[in-house]
Parts: C-alpha cells; sequence; structure tokens
C-alpha cells in the first residue's frame, strides 16, 4: 500500500468500527474484539509510516476541497507521527483496560461507549495528520462532539454540568477565538497549509502576530492553559477510560499538539524568536504550571488530582515550545509522548482502585499497595514519569525543555522548572509513601475484602509503565522524529 | 419548443394547478398535482439555471409584448439560483406534507390546503423571476394571501391570531413596497426593473428616489423579518403547520431576501444605496441586533417551534449582515447563508413536524428522553443545530467562514469576533435540547412514543444530508453564491 493509502486507511479504520461495534451489541465479546483488532490494526498502520517519515518523506493526500485552496488534507511530519503513534499504540492498552474497568462496574451503555471511543481515535488520528488548519479544525471539533457522550457518560447532573462545562468552553473557545484565527491567518497569508518556517513571514505586523498568537493559544482550549482549564478537572467525571485516554492522552494533547503545530508550521519557530514580542507565553505557561500544580497539592480526589497534575504538565509542554529553542522543541514533542504513557498509567492505577476497592480519595489510600502491589507499583513509576525521574521516560522530555532553556539562558524558565519539579514530587510522592509504607487504616464496615483489580486492567496498568521505562531506555525511535522537527526544514 | 417558455411555465404551471385542485376537491389528487407541480417547477429551475450559469441572461416577453412595454421575465444567475433553492424546497417538503398535513388538516380541507401552497409555491417563484415591478408586487400579494390561510390552517387556535397578526404586518410591508414602486414609476416613468436601473441615474439623488428607497427597504424588510420588524414572524412560525413553518422558514423570507438584493444592486446601484443613505449602517446595526436579542430572546423560549423561530431571525440577521458589507466576500456570505440557512433550517422544521406529530406541541416540558423513543429524529435535530453553530463539515460552518473574512477584509476585526460570539449564543439553545433530549428519563408518556413515520423522515434527513453535504462540497452553493454576488456588485457599478 502506498503511503496515502495507509493515511486514508488508517482514518477509515476507526470509522468502519463504529458500526460494527454499534450492531454486535448484544455480544459483548464481539464488540470487544472489534475494539481490540481496530486498535491494533490502526496502531499497525501508523506504525507502518514511521520509516517514510524518518527517510524524510511527507507522505500527503487530499480528500476534498471545500473552498478554493481549502481543503481536507494531510500529510504526516515527524510531530503528527509521534502523535498518531502515541494515540493508537496507547488505544490497545486502554481498550484492554476498558473491558475490565467496564465490565467490573457493570456500567451501562457500554455499546455507544465503544462506538464513541472509536470516534474519537478516528478525530485524534484526524488531527494528528491534518496538513492544513482547516483540515485540523474539522477534527478538533469533531473530536470535541464525539467525547461529549463520553464525559456525560452517566447522565447524571454532575455529569450534565459538566459536559456542558466541556463543550461551552471547548466548542467555545475553538468558535470565538481559534475560527477567528485561522480566517485571520487566511486573510493575511492566503493560505492556511502547514509549512515548515511557517506562513506568516511578512504577512503580518508584529503586533498582529501577538495577538494571533494569543488567540490561537488560548482558544486550544484542549491545551488547558490558564484560565482555559475549568472542563478537565470537570471532565473526570466520566468513566476513568476516558479520563485515562482523552483525558490524558487524545484530547488535550491534541490541545498541546496543535500549539507546538501552530509555532512551528504557521509562525515559524525562527521567525517569532526574532519577533521578540512573546514572553507573555512563558509567562503564562509557566504560572499554569506551578498554579495547577498547587491546586493538584490540595486536592483530595485522587482523579482530580491528576487532572490538575495533566494542567500542570500540558503547559510543560507549551513552556518548552515557547521557548523556541530547538532542544526545547524536541523536549516539548518529546514531553507529548513521556507524559502520555506516564499519566495514563497514573489514570490507569486509579480506576484500577475505584474498581477493586470503591475509593476515590487519597486519604484512603494508606496502605493499599499490599493488596495491589502490581497497580501500585505501576503508579509509582508514572509518578517518577511525571516528576522528571530516571528510569522513566519523563526525565528524557525535561531533560531537552531544561537544556533548551539552559542554553539560551532563560533562567525563570528554569526556575519554574525546578519548582515544578518539586511540586509535582509534593503531590504523587504522598502517595505512593501512604500506599506502601502507611498502615491500612482500621476497619470501618464494609471494605478490606479486595485484592487486585481485574486481570485485564493490570495487564493494562503494568504494560503502560512498562512503556514509562522502555522509553526512558530507548527513546531513539522518538528521538529521531523530534530531531527531525528541530533540525533545519 | 418549449425551452424559450422555460421562464413563464416556472410560473405558471403551479399557478394553474391551484384552480384544478378546487375543481376537482379531492385531497389526494390534489398532492398528487402540487407534488407534480413542485417537481416540474423544479426541472425547469434547474434547466434554467444550466441556461444561464455562463452568464448570459435569459428575457421573456409576456404575450410577446416587448419590454419595457410589456412585462418582462428576466433569468440570470441571481434568481436561477434562488429558483433552484425554492422549487427542491418545495419538492421535498410537498413529499413531506401528505403525511404531516393529513395529521394536521382536517380531510374536507385538503384539497385548500394544497391549493393554497401551490399559489404560494407560484407566488414565490413569481416574485423571484419576473422583470417588472409591478408585476412582483402582485406575487408578492399572492404568495402573501395564500401564506395567511396556509398559517390559519394550524391545528391550535393561536394560529388564526398569528394569521391575523401576519396579515396586518405583511399588508403594511407591501403596501409601504408599493408606495415605493409608485415613487420610482413616478420618476423614471418605468416599471421594468431593467429599465428603471438604467433610468435612475439620471434622477438618482433627487428625494423621492431617496424616499422609494426607504419605503421599499421598510417594506421588504417587513416581509424578510429583519429586526425589529420580525414581530409577526415567531406566532406565525409557531403555530402554523409543520410543513407550512418548514416551506416559510426555507423560502419565504429568502426570497424576501432576494427582492431587496434586487433593488439594493440591481436597481438602484449600490451607490445610491450605500452613499446617498447610510443605509451599511443601518443594516449592519439591525443585523447584529437581530443576531444577537433573537438569539439571546431564542435561549429563554420553552416552545421548540418558537425557539428556532427565534433563532431564524437571528440568522436573517446574518444574511443582511453580509448585504451591508458590500463586498464580494461579503454578499457572497449572505447569498450562500441564504441558501444554507435555508437548507438547515427547512430539515430542523421538518424534524419537529415529526415529533409534533407524536407528542402534539413541542415544548421542552414534554420531550424529555426523546433521544431514545425517536433516535433519529433527535439525531438530525442535533445535527441540524450543529450547523446552525456553525462546526465545520456543515454549511454553517461555511457561511461562517464567508461572514468572518469578509469582517476582516474590510478591517472591521471587532466584527469578526461580534459574529463569532453570536454563534456561541447558538450553542445555549441547541445545548437546551441536547439535555431535554438525552439527559432526562423519558415521561412515561414519552416512553410510548415511536419514531416518526418514514414519509416523513425521509424528505427531512433529505435535507439534513443536504446541510452536511453542502458544507463538504461547496461547488453549486459558493459557486453560485459567488456569481450572483459578483453579478449584483457588477449591476450596480
Amino acid at each position: 500500500m502506498t503511503p496515502a493509502g495507509t493515511i486514508l486507511f488508517a482514518l477509515a479504520v476507526p470509522l468502519a468500527a463504529m458500526p460494527l461495534i454499534a450492531v454486535s451489541h448484544r455480544a459483548p465479546n464481539v464488540r470487544e474484539a472489534v475494539t481490540l483488532v481496530t486498535a491494533t490494526l490502526l496502531f499497525l498502520l501508523v506504525a507502518s509510516l514511521t520509516p517514510h517519515v524518518l527517510a524524510g518523506e511527507r507522505p500527503e493526500v487530499t480528500v476534498l476541497h471545500v473552498l478554493p485552496g481549502l481543503r481536507v488534507a494531510f500529510t504526516v511530519e515527524p510531530l503528527g507521527m509521534l502523535f498518531g503513534l502515541i494515540a493508537s499504540g496507547l488505544w490497545i492498552v486502554n481498550s484492554l483496560y476498558s473491558i475490565g474497568y467496564m465490565r467490573g462496574n457493570q456500567e451501562r451503555h457500554q455499546t455507544r461507549f465503544y462506538v464513541c471511543f472509536a470516534g474519537a481515535l478516528a478525530s485524534t488520528v484526524g488531527i494528528a495528520f491534518a496538513g492544513n488548519l482547516f483540515t485540523l479544525f474539522l477534527f478538533y471539533e469533531a473530536l470535541t462532539l464525539i467525547t461529549y457522550p463520553l464525559v456525560t457518560h452517566h447522565r447524571t447532573e454532575e455529569a450534565r454540568r459538566a459536559g456542558r462545562l466541556y463543550i461551552g468552553m471547548l466548542v467555545g473557545g475553538s468558535i470565538a477565538f481559534l475560527l477567528v484565527a485561522i480566517i485571520w491567518t487566511w486573510a493575511l497569508a492566503g493560505t492556511i497549509e502547514f509549512e515548515p518556517g511557517g506562513i506568516l513571514r511578512e504577512k503580518a505586523s508584529n503586533a498582529t502576530v501577538g495577538v494571533l498568537l494569543a488567540l490561537y493559544v488560548f482558544g486550544i482550549c484542549k491545551a488547558a492553559v490558564m484560565p482555559m482549564h475549568r472542563w478537565l478537572p470537570a471532565a473526570m467525571v466520566a468513566p476513568t477510560p476516558v479520563s485515562a485516554l482523552l483525558h490524558a492522552v487524545a484530547v488535550v494533547k491534541a490541545g498541546v499538539f496543535a500549539v507546538v503545530k501552530v509555532v512551528i508550521y504557521v509562525f515559524g519557530v525562527a521567525e517569532l524568536a526574532a519577533l521578540g514580542n512573546t514572553e507573555w507565553l512563558p509567562l503564562v505557561a509557566g504560572f499554569t504550571i506551578i498554579a495547577a500544580s498547587i491546586v493538584a497539592l490540595r486536592s483530595d480526589n485522587l482523579k482530580r488530582r491528576l487532572a490538575y497534575s495533566t494542567v500542570s504538565q500540558l503547559s510543560y509542554v507549551v513552556l518548552a515550545a515557547a521557548l523556541l529553542t530547538p532542544l526545547s522543541i524536541i523536549g516539548a514533542a518529546l514531553h507529548i509522548a513521556t507524559h502520555a504513557l506516564g499519566k495514563i498509567t497514573l489514570f490507569f492505577a486509579a480506576g484500577a482502585i475505584y474498581t477493586a476497592a470503591h475509593k476515590t480519595e487519597v486519604s484512603q489510600l494508606d496502605g493499599i499497595g499490599r493488596r495491589m502491589p502490581w497497580t501500585m507499583g505501576a503508579f509509582a513509576i508514572g509518578s517518577l514519569s511525571m516528576i522528571g525521574l530516571p528510569p522513566a521516560a519523563g526525565f528524557v522530555s525535561k531533560w531537552y525543555i531544561l537544556s533548551g532553556a539552559m542554553a539560551t539562558g532563560q533562567w525563570g524558565a528554569v526556575a519554574v522548572l525546578a519548582a515544578g519539579t518539586l511540586l509535582s514530587a509534593g503531590y504523587l510522592m504522598p502517595i505512593v509513601y501512604r500506599a506502601f509504607f502507611l498502615p491500612p487504616a482500621p476497619a470501618g464496615g464494609h471494605h478490606e475484602a479486595h485484592g487486585e483489580a481485574p486481570l485485564t486492567m493490570v495487564v493494562a496498568v503494568s504494560a503502560s509503565a512498562f512503556g514509562t521505562v522502555a522509553l526512558f531506555f530507548y527513546p531513539e525511535a522518538l528521538l529521531a522524529l523530534s530531531r527531525q522537527l528541530a533540525g533545519p526544514g | 419548443m418549449i425551452a424559450p417558455h422555460l421562464p413563464v411555465l416556472q410560473v405558471v404551471l403551479p399557478l394553474l394547478a391551484a384552480p384544478l385542485m378546487v375543481v376537482v376537491r379531492r385531497g389526494g389528487f390534489a398532492w398528487l398535482l402540487a407534488t407534480a407541480a413542485s417537481v416540474a417547477a423544479l426541472g425547469i429551475a434547474l434547466a434554467l439555471f444550466a441556461r444561464v450559469a455562463d452568464g448570459a441572461v435569459l428575457s421573456y416577453a409576456m404575450g410577446s409584448w416587448p419590454p419595457p412595454w410589456g412585462i418582462e421575465y428576466r433569468v440570470d444567475r441571481v434568481n436561477a439560483f434562488l429558483l433552484v433553492l425554492v422549487s427542491s424546497i418545495a419538492t421535498v417538503v410537498v413529499i413531506y406534507s401528505r403525511t404531516s398535513v393529513a395529521a394536521e388538516v382536517p380531510r374536507e380541507q385538503l384539497y385548500l390546503f394544497y391549493t393554497m401552497y401551490a399559489l404560494c409555491l407560484a407566488g414565490l417563484l413569481g416574485i423571484t423571476v419576473t422583470g417588472d415591478a409591478f408585476n412582483l408586487f402582485v406575487f408578492l400579494e399572492i404568495s402573501s394571501l395564500s401564506t395567511y390561510v396556509l398559517i390559519a390552517l394550524g391545528r391550535d387556535r393561536r394560529a388564526l391570531v398569528a394569521s391575523y397578526q401576519y396579515l396586518i404586518m405583511g399588508t403594511i410591508g407591501a403596501t409601504f413596497f408599493v408606495i415605493g414602486v409608485g415613487l420610482l414609476y413616478l420618476m423614471t416613468g418605468t416599471l421594468n426593473l431593467a429599465d428603471m436601473a438604467q433610468r435612475l441615474p439620471q434622477v438618482a439623488e433627487s428625494r423621492p428616489v431617496l424616499a422609494a428607497l426607504a419605503f421599499i427597504t421598510v417594506g421588504v424588510c417587513l416581509k424578510l423579518a429583519l429586526f425589529p420588524l420580525h414581530l409577526w414572524l415567531p406566532n406565525a412560525y409557531a403555530y402554523a403547520p409543520s410543513a407550512v413553518t418548514a416551506l416559510l422558514a426555507a423560502t419565504a423570507t429568502k426570497v424576501s431576501v432576494y427582492v431587496l438584493l434586487r433593488f439594493y444592486f440591481f436597481v438602484f446601484g449600490g451607490t445610491t444605496v450605500f452613499i446617498a443613505l447610510p443605509m451599511a449602517e443601518i443594516l449592519l446595526l439591525l443585523s447584529l441586533a437581530a443576531m444577537f436579542i433573537a438569539s439571546t430572546v431564542a435561549i429563554f423560549q420553552d416552545n421548540l417551534k418558537r425557539m428556532f423561530a427565534y433563532s431564524s431571525v437571528a440568522q436573517i440577521g446574518y444574511i443582511t449582515l453580509g448585504v451591508s458589507f458590500d463586498s464580494v466576500t461579503g454578499l457572497t456570505g449572505g447569498v450562500v447563508h441564504l441558501f444554507n440557512h435555508a437548507l438547515t433550517k427547512g430539515a430542523l422544521f421538518l424534524l419537529l413536524g415529526g415529533v409534533a406529530l407524536r407528542v402534539g406541541v413541542v415544548r421542552f416540558d414534554n420531550i424529555g428522553g426523546i433521544g431514545r423513543m425517536m433516535p433519529v429524529t433527535a439525531f438530525g435535530i442535533v445535527l441540524g443545530g450543529l450547523s446552525l453553530i456553525g462546526v465545520p463539515a456543515t454549511v454553517g460552518f461555511v457561511s461562517k467562514w464567508y461572514l468572518v473574512l469578509a469582517a476582516l477584509e474590510s478591517g472591521a476585526w471587532w466584527l469578526a469576533f461580534l459574529i463569532v460570539l453570536s454563534s456561541l449564543l447558538t450553542v445555549a439553545y441547541v445545548w437546551r435540547f441536547v439535555e431535554a433530549a438525552y439527559f432526562r428519563e423519558p415521561d412515561p408518556a414519552v416512553a410510548r412514543l415511536k419514531e416518526a413515520p418514514l414519509a416523513m423522515l425521509v424528505p427531512a434527513w433529505l435535507l439534513v444530508g443536504a446541510s452536511v453535504y453542502f458544507g463538504l462540497d461547496t461547488v453549486l452553493t459558493v459557486g453560485g453564491a459567488s456569481q450572483a454576488a459578483q453579478d449584483l456588485l457588477r449591476g450596480g457599478r
């Protein structure tokens, strides 16, 4: 198959899975098998593009022309390749996990859940491979809409409120700011194709570029840069597999991915660096890192703590992109991948605890590591990755971000990174400590008869933890992709 | 042999179908005839559209009296586009109405319904195709009078009051329009629009001409329901039979917009309209008011038909906003939105008709859980709502793209933000439906509901499908609209 054909096939596979999953709603085993096969197939298709991209090719395909010059088109470049690999690879693990979680908790409407999940992955692949801003916007909106039924899965009053915030902020931000920014870019540059080096060179005044950058950064609410982050903690009302894959990987990474993509391919790193009126962006990102970490520190609800940790970690990517140095761009791309692996592990663990022990608060977790050693062991590895300690993948990306900041003497950013590291140790390590070193709370009522979570969940959480460590020792493939971003062209 | 007569056949066929129905007095036959007339009208409109696609202008001299003495029918790219829109919507609606109207109108009145329907269609097509100002007024009255009857046929007794309200307002509008035409006739001595356009520049700055412009503007804006002249619209839409609401929302107001465009750009020429009088500023302000106030009012409606009626007022604001830019991009946006909104709102009202068939008056408190009971209908309404919001891959996005682009091109970046902000109000009322349909447990009364009949779902979904399809393939819509915009602006300069 030609690379162009592979791109289309990769989009078509999850889309085709949606009706298949829907019709097999009476046979849950068949339904889950469809999901697993689809996820595996998708990952293989995406992975088969990697050698082409590493060889310097940029496979592209145009699907249709919507308006003159406005196309639905896909181009696979290193950043999208990396994002596509991570999202599709983790979908396999997450599907395994979902089976255990959804059955273990006897969730209702499981068919709708799997259908929407397949749709969300199709949208994510569309975002990753988008060849221009219009295609990106199209799938960005599609991702918001298709994940809405997942966020509001329980149809409770709380879910309804969270759904309102979710749609209101994500659709609101994207229409009010992002869409205007895209049309404005079109009006200025006459094109909205992604091109290495940017498309706005000598097309706009410095002030305009500054305003445009702000519209992009705040319009892409999925990146959760403060104050556009409120939807993310609210979305935690969803079942944990949704929080794990979508609100730690696909949706939020689509946000920071879009920000990095816009910085590299619309503005141009060198152009922005020469411009010099973008100092506000590292400030905003730095503020988000610190503020969100502090909120996380004060949250007793485990998922809420992880959500604020995500808000904080996402801004590492934005900060890295905003530093505008080759090393930090590599760090930004890597951090998309490493944070994805680490955070999905943490969410998996949180969901496993909920399924096995029905515990949601950090303060309830004393001594749980003895009953759930695999789960909490994985949690510990995920925590190391969040903090940025070896032997976990988070170390690699933070290393590059930090090197970029130091190489250009941006000491403010260095300070923020250091503080962020301390804070993340502050809100994650106590959990690990409680789990392994504190005695279980005295028995109160029904509890304590639990062991590990269902097998598929344990397999999933161990696999993602293993991936986190493996990525530390073998980061070559992802590094090679990221280096292409920072290199000339 | 027939080909040269197509412009007049466009009107004559539905016009002749009407008396035939009264003679036969059978509902089933009347429906067949109305369907045949609509399909024929669609065929003719497509043929005309194809023949003027290269920019040709077809002129038809009624009774072989050469214009400007006789009545001229004149087809160019602008109104051919409209003819296709009106006749295709009419065809979809008439197919739909067989099931829908049978449930809403007494059997013995069915043939009258279709008679009025055919007359209304003839009137709308006549307004669009004619090149004569007084003839236009006549067709305006034909379509309006038949519309009053159609609205009054609604099941709800308030339909009578709504019809009466519209009768009063519509008559004022028509009177204003005819006063304007009279003043123009006074100054130019002609009623032929093309001839009038040639003669007007000599007297352009005179007071009667400016007065005529004002009268025509107010008269037509009453008919197209530009804020604040929209007061007749919500009740008329809410209480009319479902099929009528869809027809009105998708065609009647759109044809009135066409009349405005025809007079502004073709007869007066942009120079008079936009330079001698501050029409651009007035239109801009009223459009913005419509977009924000009507959308806000829509959020607080309990009756869904009223809610979407107010949404129509807001959406008309987008169309007139496009006109007020007085640029190719802006006009393209306005005209394409005219087309797109007709598809979307037509689809929405047809789907609501399906709900109305099952629950009676469609209010938020009696459609709880409808997403589970009538999944196809509810999902269609959601898709229509997304198109109103302007989500990409729907027609609403294409319109918004051009309107925002026009705002940026004219340097009014604040206006670009106002346009997108007002569409966020749309999110609010569309999401009210989503939450009612999918989050509430079905009421016991709703729990036994069946999906709407296929005969209504298929036409409705045809329009839903069109409002997605034309969001991705815009060759026909944007192509037609930008041609129309260029022709209009050239006509004026």
